[in-house]
């Protein structure tokens, strides 16, 4: 793997890419544990560390329970810290996930996502993460690898800034990103580390001059102030994930906001998606508009936080809208995409009519066809003025 | 530091006071948290019988086995929890420490005040 230049144009894939933002953000500890899809991850950056192209103390634990129990530990330290996984791995590391953001701990973990078991599978739906979407970490969500390797670096300064304190999961879904060839435009090695700067933590462990105690009991009289400061550090972390994104397009020219909106203003009809399903949708909408339908997007980059006033608002004046899940919730009323928008479209002025599709489970794929059916369903959703029902599964065997 | 100790754990302290994340960002602070009221019974130490030993000091997981010019004195009830580990570990030649509930012993106190 060879050392990029400055904006250099080069043909990866998004795990390449996710390691090489590691390599070039240079945490000072990174614990992992191989999983499919996310092996690739670990073992460039473990050459990288062997090659020493950087100083990384890299610790190969035994499982994720311990990758994210050693990240935590790391963390809080003093040391910027990461660990990469997927889907059971993502699941083993539970326990610890809500540890390391109630103890606000600025962990930055790229996940590549891929379905739960069972019954087992290795390929990509968001089960994984959708299920940890209460543990407090922020998500960050990748259409591509070119997203995956820009998020990684902006979620380093959006866990470590002061307002916000809290870990980052960097999401691109298993395969279809993670091993699909791109070209991906990596910057200089020097402008990440600049725009990174170092980790500063305001009361290491290892200062031993000053000591403190970590993850202490928290009973009955300090439990419930410690999680509504944690509450209050998501919902500002909107306003520093905005600035820093603008921050970021001041080096490269690709804003990254909450959301990315594609020939939604005048939109009648609209899907809501997560992930590289917004790429097929987006050659679909160019096709459905030259033949005069009003077709759009919203792609959530942002999950957590949610947000829910600047989705409601993008999508006040559509018709009829259809939520995209790649992850259902069991609930019995859909994915938790659908819910979320939903709940902040009840606000609007004039409710859209809303359906979920629960979509690509398992890594089924997911086509032209089939999201052209979707759109038809909402023109006539728009023009009857019913919903047939709330969820439908998109791609399945009837 | 001991200021600085009690703003860390003030009681009444709203959510935005608090220290991130939950630590506690001083050295010794455990001295401020009277664990002593979570006991039932406690020990009572017959100075007479003592041989000093040490080992009721060396086990009292507390810290609550109060030593003074290598003899020791007494108990710190402010932070014993009455687990009873001392009275076991005294040789049972000497039974130096005997556990006794503390609603007896408060008694005992209260008579002797009203005696004097
Ligand atoms: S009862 Fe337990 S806590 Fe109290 S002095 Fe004895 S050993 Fe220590
Ligand atoms: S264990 Fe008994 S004899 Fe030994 S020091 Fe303690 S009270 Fe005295």
């Amino acid at each position: 793997m060879s050392v990029v230049a400055k904006k250099h144009r080069i043909a990866l894939t998004g795990n390449e890419a996710v390691a090489q933002a590691m390599r070039q953000i240079h945490p000072d500890v990174v614990a992992a544990y191989p999983i499919t899809p996310q092996t690739e991850i670990v073992q460039i950056f473990s050459s990288f560390v062997s090659d020493g192209l950087v100083h990384t103390e890299y610790v190969p634990v035994e499982s994720e329970h311990s990758a994210m129990s050693a990240t935590v530990g790391a963390a809080a330290a003093g040391a910027r810290s990461m660990t990469a996984t997927s889907a059971n791995g993502l699941a083993l590391m539970w326990e610890i996930l809500y540890i390391a953001s109630g103890s606000r701990l600025p962990i930055v973990m790229p996940v590549v996502n891929r379905a739960l078991s069972g019954p087992i599978n290795i390929h990509c739906d968001h089960s994984d993460t959708m299920g940890a979407r209460d543990s407090g970490w922020i998500h960050l969500y990748s259409e591509n690898a070119q997203e995956a390797y820009d998020n990684m670096i902006q979620a380093v300064r959006i866990a470590e800034h002061p307002d916000v304190k809290l870990p980052v999961m960097v999401c691109m879904d298993g395969f279809i990103i993670s091993h699909g060839m791109e070209n991906v435009e990596l910057l200089d090695d020097k402008v990440v580390s600049d725009f990174v700067g170092s980790y500063k933590i305001d009361h290491p462990l290892l200062d031993i001059d000053n000591p403190i105690t970590f993850g202490p009991l928290d009973l009955q009289d300090f439990y419930f102030e410690h999680k509504r400061a944690q509450a209050e550090a998501m919902v500002r972390a909107k306003n520093v994930i905005l600035q820093i994104g603008e921050e970021y397009a001041k080096l490269t020219g690709t804003k990254y906001e909450l959301f990315e909106t594609y020939r939604l203003d005048d939109a009648e009809v609209a899907i809501v998606v997560i992930g590289s399903t917004a790429g097929t949708a987006k050659v679909q909408i160019d096709k459905l508009r030259s033949q005069g339908i009003k077709a759009g997007m919203l792609k959530v980059r942002v999950f957590r936080p949610f947000p829910y006033e600047e989705i409601k608002q993008a999508l006040s004046h559509v018709s009829a809208i259809a939520v995209l899940d790649r992850a259902d919730s069991f609930s019995s009323i859909g994915g938790p995409l659908f819910s979320e928008t939903r709940a902040a479209m009840y606000d609007a002025e004039k409710r859209p009519l809303i359906t979920n599709y629960v979509y690509g489970l398992g890594g089924r794929d997911i086509n032209l066809a089939m999201i052209e059916k979707v759109y038809q369903d909402l023109l006539e959703i728009k023009d009857t003025g019913k919903l047939k029902q709330y969820v439908n599964y998109l791609g399945v065997r009837e | 530091m001991s200021d600085n100790k009690k703003q860390v754990v003030r009681k009444d302290a709203a959510w935005h006071e608090l220290p991130v994340g939950g630590i506690i960002p001083a050295g010794g602070t455990a001295k401020e948290f009277k664990t002593g009221d979570w006991r039932t019974i406690r020990p009572i130490h017959d100075r007479e019988k003592c041989i000093d030993c040490m080992f009721c000091w060396a086990y009292c997981p507390d810290m609550s086995v109060i030593v003074e010019d290598g003899k020791v004195v007494g108990f710190d009830y402010d932070h014993c929890k009455g687990c009873g580990i001392c009275a076991k570990v005294c040789p049972p030649r000497v039974s130096a420490i005997t556990m006794v509930p503390d609603s007896e012993a408060d008694a005992e106190t209260k008579k002797e005040e009203e005696a004097v």
